[in-house]
């Protein structure tokens, strides 16, 4: 179709905790993109950066900053940022501009160095800033996760045992990923000792942040016909809508919601996949594969209800009956999420699509998912950033 | 008791009524849409382009749309007690402005003394205190 790309090539850099500077990161990943596609880096004529706010200057410029250290050969270059939806941006821009007949074939590259500990405010007193007031009076990260988790428990009847069966699924899933941080397959019992932060979620219902590198390499139909891949990868769909005016959920950093007086509340995760769907033409029921951006154990479960693979409240079911492990109807995360890698910010979209381009090429080893036609991803950042792509056969 | 002033830790989002205070927060006189923390200048419903709006007070009570607490001490700007205890957040749906707003909820309240729908009403509680003042916020607390 004339609407669609092709994926040529997926590389990453394995996640962790490795103290490099980002820039060795993605162009590690670059370069085993490159070598999948069977491309050289001057075939690239756009190269599409995520940019990382937490490297400085080379990561606001993160296109210019990959294309230099991949060696200036004259691309056109672009960088986007769009919190955990930056990797999705950078992607659709390479979209536009070779479905626009401006380019050929685009390198996309995420990477990020990550600081210990939490991530808090700028100091002083600033009670102009509602991000600084929301510290100020106790409203951490994890506070607003542990509000979705516990509001499930008590409207839906959630139990700690369901979140605790998403995180040893994620961890069995990801056990064998060689791209993944955390390898161990923790049980319940683990899940159950680790300290409590929010309650309910524990120290592992959460995500850790981590180091990583992430890079896919985007062309025409015609390019990929030209080198032999007329069967390579879809993207069938990128949506990057924004939230609609009221927002129904209580969204971090925010004290309070919108007024929903005069508009009708409106939930931004659900909507964010409804765009992608429309975009491929395609329905929840047509999905092979998801890869959802697990923040929390207990988030996992809200994305099955804002994909639609589910209704709204039957997230625990699909857990329970095994629907969303690897074997069962709808497998999610089977690249171990958030929960085997740790956030690493603008990478992470990136990664979501190598491990459904791997799926859906049958190159995912013990993680493979049988017979897999079609994935989608989603995540969901801060300030109204959140993206779903999908992915075809 | 301490003798000392009670001094709101932020100025000007609560009235400092000791036994029935409010938010304060604005409405939009094209729309009505609500606002807190108070905007005045360009109303963000989309379909509208107003750009006078009205202080008002806030409904006082609501009901619990969800709960946690917080088993870690948060970084700065929190100011913690030493030794650091605990507290518990809620999420409060106000019904008329259609609402959720966050906030503390009053100390010695735990979140296994909740329930999502539960009745709340605003209060004002020491968010911490230092050699000059009691730094006073506003916090949920449970209707008997």
């Amino acid at each position: 179709m004339s609407n669609e790309i092709a994926v040529i090539g997926v590389g990453m850099h394995p996640w962790g905790k490795w103290g490099k500077n980002f820039v060795e990161y993605g162009v590690k990943a670059a370069r085993d993109a490159l070598k999948d596609a069977g491309i050289s880096w001057k075939d690239i004529d756009y190269i599409s950066g995520a940019a990382t706010m937490r490297c400085g200057y080379p990561g606001y410029v993160a296109g210019a900053t990959f294309a230099q250290a991949l060696g200036w050969q004259g691309a056109e270059v672009n960088t986007s940022y769009a919190a955990c939806a930056s990797g999705s941006q950078a992607l659709a821009a390479a979209k536009a501009k070779i479905l626009a007949g401006e380019a050929e074939c685009a390198l996309v590259v995420g990477a990020d160095t990550t600081p210990k500990g939490f991530l808090a405010p700028a100091k002083g007193y600033r009670p102009d800033d509602p991000d600084w007031v929301r510290f100020h009076i106790g409203i951490t990260n994890p506070t607003y996760f542990a509000l979705y988790a516990r509001r499930r428990m008590d409207v839906y009847g959630d139990t700690l045992a369901d979140f605790a069966a998403v995180k040893v699924k994620n961890a069995k899933h990801g056990s064998t990923n060689p791209y993944a941080r955390y390898k161990k397959c923790f049980t319940a019992e683990d899940v159950a000792a680790s300290n409590m932060v929010a309650n309910p979620l524990r120290l592992m219902d959460i995500c850790a942040t981590s180091d990583g590198g992430a890079a896919v390499i985007v062309c025409s139909a015609a390019f990929a016909k030209k080198i032999g891949k007329s069967d390579a990868v879809r993207v069938a769909a990128i949506s990057t809508v924004t939230p609609t005016f009221a927002g129904e959920i209580i969204e971090m950093p925010d004290i309070a919601t919108d007024s929903a007086v005069a508009c009708d509340a409106v939930r931004f995760r659900a909507q964010l996949p409804i765009k992608a769907y429309e975009e491929a033409g395609i329905g929840p029921e047509d999905i092979s594969l998801a890869e959802v951006y697990d923040l929390s154990t207990a988030l996992e479960m809200d994305w099955y209800e804002d994909l639609q693979l589910c209704a709204r409240g039957e997230a625990a079911q699909l857990v329970r009956n095994g629907d969303t492990t690897l074997g069962g109807r709808i497998p999610v995360n089977v690249s171990g999420g958030l929960a085997c890698f740790g956030e690493a910010v603008p990478a992470q979209a990136l990664a979501q699509i190598c491990e459904l381009t791997w799926q859906l090429r049958g190159q995912a080893g013990n993680r493979q998912v049988e017979n897999a036609k079609v994935g989608i991803t989603a995540n969901q950042g801060l300030f109204g950033h959140g993206s779903s792509v999908i992915l075809k056969k | 008791m301490s003798d000392k002033p009670t001094i709101a830790a932020i100025e000007g989002w609560y009235t400092m009524d000791a036994d029935k205070p409010h938010l304060i927060g604005t409405s939009c006189n094209s729309c009505g849409t609500y606002y807190f923390p108070k905007l005045s200048t360009f109303c963000k419903n989309p379909s509208c382009e107003g750009e006078e709006f009205t202080e008002v007070q806030l409904s006082r009570t609501g009901k619990i749309w969800s709960y946690t607490d917080s088993q870690y001490k948060p970084p700065e700007p929190f100011i913690a007690a030493d030794p650091y205890v605990p507290y518990t957040v809620a999420a409060v749906q106000l019904e008329k402005e259609k609402m959720i707003v966050l906030g503390q909820v009053v100390a010695g309240v735990g979140v296994d003394q909740l329930k999502v729908g539960d009745d709340v009403e605003l209060v004002l509680e020491t968010l911490y205190e230092n050699d000059e003042a009691n730094k006073i916020i506003w916090k949920w607390k449970p209707v008997a």
